[in-house]
């Protein structure tokens, strides 16, 4: 199925958005958001890959062989230790929520009705 | 000249890092300059490109990869005259906010600054670059920094819970555009805009794969700029940040949202997607948006909320004078953001003076309370008629240059929304004005959520005297953009900058080919029109009607009062839909790049 | 709005997106087609002028080196950031670690065997950036990860007085400087920023590729001591901090 991994990619940003939407724990939510951005890194390496081809690393490999494509590699491998920061930050907030609100469940946090 | 873009990038990275690793040993003063000196050193920069710009793109490819016979493995920084002045107002804005936060703001060391600056180069980065993915990393750079600066007051719920739906939201609008990149590569096997642009010409009609992966790559610029559907994080955020932060979200941050789909359309997508395709979403996503924010800012009380709803009724009109995608109303647009940026920034310091004078930010609490700052209320008070439109203000120069715009390419419609969006807007930060500063009207009372009630003040105690430091980038600020509408010239060469942004075919090849370029045609638009200054007068003087209906509500005739009960319900249903509930959040941004994919697919 | 209309508005929309997106992603070129001119282009370069036997390596420090320098200060921002927001508030005070209840002296002992090994390890990945899979992102993880075997060993108090804080933001500030000072030196020298300026050596061997094993290593020292900080500032928020109430009890 040459179709498979891409649609793979857009059910797990689809399954991390339901995650989202139904949430009733917020560090639950910030998983929920990490699956939808993993999508992007499944559909990227995907569009990168070539049949037949190795790891882009010269090392024992004679120059010239078929080698998958390097960019996607390069912008997936950067994006993800970035992104274990970024929701080192969401947790971040999550906990003072905690502790200011005394819940993390969005269907009780009310400061921001309007 | 290459190298000017990058060292507005590095120069506040460099320092940023430098006072993460000795600010803690430093004196606060010191902290203070080097902070500041950095920030006029990348206002120097983005000036003498500024100047630069007016006859070429500055184009510098990084790390010296240069192209080949229009290919090249390197990432390429292409300004021209829209990147250079949003550059310049960034850093211009950072200024007047550091400037704002001298000596306050000290509980965390210097990493409030640290992340001050590098909010500055990430968003200098977003201006200048020429490559859509990196586009993509300075913007997500901006983007966290911009959440933990919204959570800074950690003390109360309030920021907390706003900084998160802003984090949630903003990041799967952005997990969206690299979605849409990785389908645009697939496609092309690019990721620079002008690279995009050669793969993508020649095509005919775009298929699926071009529309829905346009529509998820401006998704992320959308959120950003804060449209309807995507814009609930906005109020939420606003209403809670640090007083300077707001000066920068509203000011230059969200406009960087409407510039990123600009800039994507037109140096990479309009290869593909002719203009006629997207100006239905534009132009009916910002209707929406102005509409929608202009009624909920009316019904507010808390006063950072009201000024972020009028923030994004503003956005509105812009997306609007975007929509069109025609040099004149784009050109209107440009000077509409450099004066709203101004007054803006001034009414937010104003509420960050209220903030830290009086322990509050609701206008109920605080009414009559303002009587006995007479430079806040000046300040406060012109920057509500600039926003209403008053002439010769920057604000009402930007409304007018895109009405004209507007209605000479065939959208009549154009300057009533432009008048009654400025009117209602102004009508309700008018109307909390005199409130509090000079204690008009009936004494609020409301049932209404999200109150401004006893937040603490940003700056440890409460302030009995104001120092300059903080009142005087406000009146700057306010005296800036109110200015700006009897610059000569200033309609002419944003027109002019404007041709040079919607100009795809010119970018490609002054990136990919070396082509210098031509001039683009001059202009012979003024802005001082009759009907300009008309339009200008009754949008004040709607917006004084209206601020007094909302004052003296209890001594209006009954019909008119009638007319108010009967609008209660809708506006109690659209209030609703603002819940501060992240599902609800989650679902409209998704109804939203359906919605987008669809209108770029059927148009 | 209420859970049921929630669910159903998405259930709507998902479908519709979920078609739109189906559509899309018919367009693409097969799975595992030879369309990658970029990649192509980037390989040529790699192994030819600029002797890096890892491509990924050349096209992250070298190539495409600016997008790495913002993704490091993202990182950095969000290590900045979440240490301002995981700050002590002013009702909270630091009590001592507790104490780790009972670690079973085999799992203790497993922390202490691996820790020497994943500190090797993470600093080899480092170190090989340029030459075989790795680099500086993966190495900082493991060795950020190296040091935490201390806390799964019970030994936390050690871990905390053996990475105190304040040497770590140092660190990490030097990492992420050392990456841009290394870009404004190009400029210096060549003109033109992020410049690979370093001799280049012969494709495979340690000293190759220029200033890429170089990048490395400061994305390696930045990594490391941004995720140290990390968890100390979470592990703080558990098993450090009080509020003053507690504290006195």
């Amino acid at each position: 199925m040459t179709l498979l991994p891409y649609l793979v990619a857009g059910w797990l940003f689809l399954a991390g958005c339901y995650g989202l939407v139904t949430s009733r724990n917020l560090v639950h939510a910030v998983g929920c958001l990490t699956i939808a951005q993993s999508s992007t890194y499944v559909l990227l390496l995907a569009v990168g890959y070539r049949s037949g081809a190795t790891a882009p690393v010269f090392g024992d490999l004679p120059v010239g062989a078929p080698v998958v494509d390097p960019v996607v590699q390069a912008l997936t491998l950067t994006d993800i230790v970035v992104s274990a920061t970024v929701t080192a930050l969401l947790l971040a907030l999550t906990l003072q929520i905690h502790k200011r609100h005394g819940t993390v469940d969005p269907d009780e946090l009310r400061a921001l009705r309007n | 000249m290459e190298s000017l873009p990058l060292l507005c990038v590095a120069v506040p990275l460099l320092v940023a890092a430098g006072l993460a690793a000795v600010g803690r040993w430093l004196p606060r003063p010191v902290v203070d300059v080097v902070s500041l000196l950095s920030c006029l050193g990348v206002l120097g920069l983005g000036v003498t490109l500024l100047v630069a710009t007016g006859s070429r793109r500055v184009v510098s490819w990084v790390a010296g990869y240069t192209p080949h016979g229009g290919a090249s493995v390197g990432v390429v920084f292409v300004v021209d005259r829209v990147g250079a002045g949003l550059a310049v107002l960034v850093a211009a804005l950072m200024t007047g906010a550091l400037l704002y936060t001298w000596r306050y703001f000290s509980e965390v060391e210097s990493k409030f600054h640290v992340l001050m600056l590098l909010f500055l180069a990430g968003m200098a980065g977003f201006a200048l670059t020429g490559d859509l993915f990196d586009a993509f990393v300075f913007f997500e750079l901006m983007g966290a920094v911009a959440y933990a600066l919204t959570g800074y007051k950690i003390e109360e719920a309030q920021p907390l819970q706003g900084a998160l739906n802003f984090a949630v939201v903003n990041s799967l609008g952005a997990y969206c555009t690299l979605l849409g990149i990785g389908l645009l590569y697939g496609r092309t096997g690019e990721l620079g805009f002008a690279q995009i642009h050669q793969a993508l010409a020649g095509h005919g009609p775009p298929d699926a794969l071009v529309v829905v992966g346009a529509a998820l790559v401006l998704t992320g610029f959308l959120v950003k700029a804060a449209a309807v559907p995507f814009h609930f994080w906005l109020a939420d955020a606003h209403a809670v940040a640090p007083s300077p932060v707001c000066v920068l979200f509203s000011g230059v941050m969200v406009e960087l949202g409407l510039y990123g789909v600009a800039r994507t359309w037109s140096a990479a997508l309009s290869a593909a997607l002719p203009a006629e395709r997207l100006r239905p979403a534009l132009l009916v996503g910002g209707v929406v948006t102005a509409l929608v924010a202009s009624v909920m800012c009316l019904a507010q009380t808390h006063l950072k909320r009201l000024l972020a709803f009028s923030t994004m009724a503003h956005m509105g009109l812009f997306l609007v004078a975007l929509g069109a995608l025609e040099p004149a109303s784009v050109g209107g647009l440009l000077v509409y953001v450099l004066g709203h940026a101004g007054v803006k920034g001034a009414l937010f310091l104003c509420a960050g003076l209220l903030l830290n004078h009086h322990g509050s930010l609701d206008a109920e609490e605080l009414y009559g309370r303002g009587r006995e700052m007479p430079v806040t209320r000046v300040c406060f008070l012109v920057g509500a008629l600039a926003l209403a439109g008053l002439p010769p203000s920057g604000t009402w120069l930007g409304k007018t240059l895109s009405e004209d715009g507007l209605s000479h390419a065939g959208y009549g419609w154009a300057p009533a929304l432009f008048v009654a969006t400025s009117a209602l807007t102004g009508a309700a930060v008018l109307r909390v004005g005199l409130q509090i500063f000079l204690g008009v009207g009936e004494r609020p009372g409301s049932a209404e959520d999200t109150r401004g009630r006893h937040e603490d003040s940003e700056t440890g105690a409460l302030l009995s005297r104001l120092p300059a430091t903080m009142v005087g980038p406000a009146v700057t600020l306010l005296g800036v953009g109110v200015a700006l509408g009897m610059v000569p010239g200033l309609g002419r060469v944003a027109e002019q900058a404007a041709q040079t942004l919607l100009d795809g075919g010119g970018y490609a090849a002054a990136t990919l080919h070396g082509a210098v370029g031509v001039h683009a045609p001059a202009s012979d638009v003024t802005g001082f029109t009759a009907s300009g200054v008309v339009l200008g007068l009754v949008s004040v003087a709607l917006a004084l009607a209206v601020a007094a209906a909302q004052l003296y509500s209890r001594r209006l005739p009954a019909p008119v009062r009638a007319v108010g009960v009967a609008l209660r319900p809708p506006l109690r249903i659209l209030r609703a839909t603002h819940s501060g509930h992240l599902g609800d959040y989650v679902v409209w941004l998704l109804l939203g790049v359906t919605l987008l994919a669809g209108a770029i697919a059927v148009s | 709005m209420s859970r049921r209309a929630r669910l159903a508005m998405f259930a709507v929309v998902a479908a519709a997106l979920g078609a739109a997106l189906v559509l899309a992603l018919l367009g693409l070129p097969r799975f595992g087609s030879a369309f990658h001119p970029y990649g192509d282009r980037a390989v040529a370069v790699a192994v030819g002028p600029q002797q890096t036997a890892n491509v990924v390596g050349s096209v992250t420090f070298d190539q495409r080196g600016v997008d790495t320098l913002g993704e490091e200060f993202i990182l950095f921002g969000s290590v900045i950031g979440a240490l301002v927001l995981l700050r002590p508030a002013p009702e909270e005070r630091e009590v001592g670690v507790r104490g780790a209840g009972r670690v079973m002296s085999s799992t203790g002992l497993a922390g202490y065997l691996l820790l020497p090994i994943s500190l090797l390890v993470g600093g080899y990945i480092v170190a090989h950036g340029a030459v075989s899979p790795g680099g500086g992102f993966q190495g900082g993880v493991i060795l950020a990860s190296g040091w935490h075997l201390l806390y799964v060993a019970g030994r936390y108090a050690a871990l905390r007085r053996l990475v105190p804080n304040k040497p770590l933001e140092l660190a990490e500030a030097v990492g992420g400087a050392a990456f841009a000072a290394i870009g404004v030196a190009g400029i210096g020298v060549a003109g033109v920023f992020l410049v690979n300026l370093l001799p280049k050596g012969s494709l495979g061997s340690l000293l190759s590729a220029g200033t890429v094993p170089v990048l490395n290593g400061a994305v390696g020292v930045e990594v490391t001591s941004g995720v140290v900080l990390l968890l100390a500032s979470f592990l703080d928020q558990a098993v450090v901090l009080r509020s003053i109430e507690e504290a006195d009890e």
